[in-house]
């Protein structure tokens, strides 16, 4: 090859031509699916959640897309239906993941609606799932002395023995964040776009 | 018409336009001539070895064993055109350093936070009072110290090792890249440091904020300028395939990058596929190529024969180029995307076969024959096992994104262990072999203890054959417990226990690997060591020659 020109040129419309697939066509295609009509915006506490989720890296584990029944066993294994584009109408960044070293959340408020044990399980996962090896997040939260406690705090209700006896852990604004967050994770709404007989619900 | 025929005839149409488009690039692609892979060699040098990271009894072995196959070379190599050679290597001799010393430093980074982050996944109570030594982070800060520290600053200083030597014109404006590549470092620092407090953007593989990104882009640009200006001034008509891999990786990546860091534009399922785009594009498209231009210079080299058959290579860039631009869709296989995209991406997956195999026939055949010749070079050593393990990934990833076996590896830790097969096993490991070439030509320097070079590649190896093998087992099994209904979640999470623990077994003896390579550097540097006579300089060694 003697021209770098045509090089050059000719690598640009390679990447021209994966740009066009996989970036421009997507674009045109998804980038303004509307949201159905079941899906609410996040609210700033929810969308402040969002961001704790995303600082703390919760999306490695997480994956946010369950997949169609005949496919694979999400469903059954009460993740939700299949999502569709829309669903993430108000996602940005997305966070679709690629690893579920721990289950999906997509529908997380749906299957885990209690506040409490969001908080506590992510004071130590361990004290409420055996066997889990996700991290504890001690740094989103606060121990201390029973008397300490003030008026206002958020405290977590943990099966004993995980603190002292006169002690009380007290969840960070950011711990009580993303727990909202997590529970305004639910896609069990129908949505039109989905074919005749898919299922529409989540199981409960 | 349904859509696998709309695929299908696309496709056909796409691959019969790559075609004429390779036949219009170069006429003569079934000349069975090979002079294109003749230029990285000096009139009258084909037969005679380069490897100055070898002792000097080693080089004499590496001789005979080219001799062996080929018989004595006749006649002393063009001694002008070895001395412009030298003076292009002297050229670059501090940029390089430059890139190479902060290239060992990433690694070393990237190796402490990679083996936190996996002695976290089976001790989850291990360091979680720190936010930013949590799980989520560490892992964070190990790919980014690999992708923008260690890969990046080792493979664009080989680059601007290789591409004088290519071009037989010193590098013209130095200075430019040193300010890039001051850019870069205090953009990843910064990074990397942004990542730990907790801000990013969210996206794997462009966690590092967009603000920061816009330090990336403009060091990434002066970085090139030298390269570009060099290939302007050049002085050889005919670009070597090492020219065409390295030339377009740094068109590529700004055109990655700046498209993804594009703030505002990408959104929710759209932002995914860009996502993957980009995250499998800067692997295929960025590190592939500079790591495939660096085999494709140094195993001819070192051996002092030519690459078998060019037109394959011609063969293999364009098929790259092609198709790997278009896999990225496999990442989101049964994910809300469209499912055309998905079908097209696993497509020219498979397609990325025929690039893979044109590569690994060619370097085979090169060193057929002469496969004794990697137990007297250390570059060989691990350019070969990279080079070998460029084929095993890419044939493993073509594989995976096969509908049939993607529904038991997506989602688990096979892919790690996939990931880490292309990016370590391929890409480290050949940039490793060449950064024992390149460092006694830029320092006038040999290593001083070349069993620390054989240290460093078994436990390298061994590691990561431990790391490699736990985790496909592990994430096997993890996928197959997930597929099973019957089975509850938690099976899946303690099916992979062991071998979690494998890997971080594994990982510890890469980490004492890099440990003792980054040591060797040290120690090189500080000009430590036995002192022995220098054989392998490039002037001594040649010296040597002229008077026999």
């Amino acid at each position: 090859m003697k021209s770098e020109i045509k090089l050059i040129s000719g690598a640009m419309v390679m990447l021209a031509l994966s740009t066009s697939v996989l970036v421009v066509l997507p674009y045109l295609q998804v980038h303004d699916a509307a949201p159905p009509p079941g899906l609410k915006p996040y609210t700033s506490a929810q969308q402040r959640g969002r961001d704790v989720y995303i600082a703390n890296g919760c999306l490695y584990c997480h994956s946010q897309q369950p997949r169609a029944k005949a496919f694979a066993p999400d469903f059954q294994r009460g993740w939700g239906r299949a999502t569709v584009a829309g669903d993430y109408a108000y996602d940005r960044p997305h966070l679709l993941g690629t690893m579920r070293t721990g289950p999906d959340l997509m529908n997380i408020g749906v299957r885990q609606p209690s506040s409490a044990w969001h908080l506590g399980h992510l004071f130590q996962p361990r004290a409420y799932v055996p066997g889990s090896i996700m991290p504890s997040y001690p740094f989103l939260f606060e121990v201390k002395d029973k008397t300490k406690a003030e008026k206002d705090d958020v405290i977590v209700n943990l099966p004993a023995g995980q603190v002292l006896a006169d002690q009380v852990v007290v969840a960070s604004p950011e711990a009580v964040d993303l727990v909202k967050y997590l529970l305004s994770l639910d896609r069990s709404y129908p949505v039109v776009a989905t074919p005749a007989g898919a299922p529409t619900g989540v199981q409960k | 018409m349904n859509t696998v025929a709309i695929l299908l005839s696309a496709f056909v149409l796409s691959f019969v336009a790559l075609l004429v488009f390779i036949w219009s690039q170069r006429r003569g692609l079934f000349d069975r001539s090979s002079r294109g892979a003749e230029v990285i060699f000096a009139p009258q040098e084909i037969g005679h070895i380069e490897e100055p990271a070898a002792t000097q009894a080693a080089q004499g072995s590496l001789q005979g064993a080219v001799d062996a196959a080929e018989g004595t070379p006749r006649g002393l190599a063009d001694t002008d055109e070895l001395v412009e050679r030298e003076r292009a290597d002297a050229s670059t001799g501090p940029l390089v350093f430059f890139f190479f010393c902060c290239a060992v430093v990433w690694l070393l980074v990237a190796s402490a936070a990679g083996l936190t982050a996996s002695i976290k996944l089976h001790e989850p109570d291990w360091m979680v009072q720190q936010a930013w030594l949590t799980f989520g982070r560490i892992r964070t800060i190990h790919l980014n110290a690999v992708a923008y520290g260690w890969a990046p600053m080792a493979g664009l200083g080989i680059a601007m090792f290789v591409i004088p030597r290519l071009l037989k014109t010193p590098l013209i404006g130095a200075r430019f890249a040193f300010v890039g590549a001051v850019l870069w470092n205090a953009a990843l620092i910064a990074g990397l440091g942004s990542i730990g407090a907790g801000i990013n953007d969210g996206l794997e593989w462009l966690e590092i904020p967009w603000q920061i990104g816009t330090l990336f882009a403009l060091g990434g640009g002066l970085i090139a300028l030298p390269l570009v200006f060099t290939l302007v001034n050049r002085r050889v008509e005919h670009l070597y395939v090492s020219v065409w891999y390295m030339a377009c990786a740094l068109f590529w990546l700004p055109v990655l990058f700046i498209v993804a860091k594009m703030p505002v534009v990408h959104q929710g399922v759209q932002q995914a596929a860009m996502n993957w785009w980009f995250g499998h594009n800067v692997l295929g498209l960025f590190y592939t190529p500079l790591a495939l231009a660096s085999v494709y210079y140094f195993l001819p080299k070192v051996i002092g024969r030519p690459i078998q058959s060019y037109n394959l290579s011609l063969l293999g860039f364009w098929g790259l180029a092609f198709f790997y631009g278009q896999v990225g869709g496999h990442h989101l296989i049964g994910g809300p995307v469209p499912e055309w995209m998905v079908t097209l991406s696993i497509v020219q997956s498979m397609m990325m076969i025929i690039p893979v195999a044109a590569f690994t026939v060619n370097q085979y055949q090169t060193l057929q024959g002469r496969l004794s010749a990697l137990r007297w070079s250390p570059t060989l050593r691990f350019i070969g096992v990279g080079g070998l393990m460029y084929t095993a990934s890419s044939l493993q990833g073509s594989f995976e994104a096969l509908r049939s076996v993607n529904v038991i590896t997506h989602f688990t830790h096979y892919t790690v262990a996939h990931a880490h097969l292309g990016m370590y096993g391929f890409v480290s490991f050949v940039f490793f072999g060449a950064m024992y070439f390149v460092m006694p030509r830029i320092t006038a320097r040999e290593w001083p203890f070349p069993w620390l070079i054989t240290a460093h590649f078994w436990l390298v190896s061994g590691g990561f054959a431990l790391y490699f093998v736990s985790l496909t087992v592990g994430g096997w099994l993890q996928g197959q417990a997930m597929l099973d209904a019957a089975r509850p979640f938690m099976d899946s999470v303690a099916v992979t226990l062991p071998y979690l623990k494998g890997r971080s077994i594994g990982g510890a003896l890469m980490v004492l690997g890099h440990l003792v390579f980054a040591t060797h550097f040290l120690l090189m540097v500080l000009n430590f060591g036995p002192q022995r006579d220098k054989p392998a300089l490039f002037r001594h060694l040649f010296a040597h020659r002229a008077t026999p």
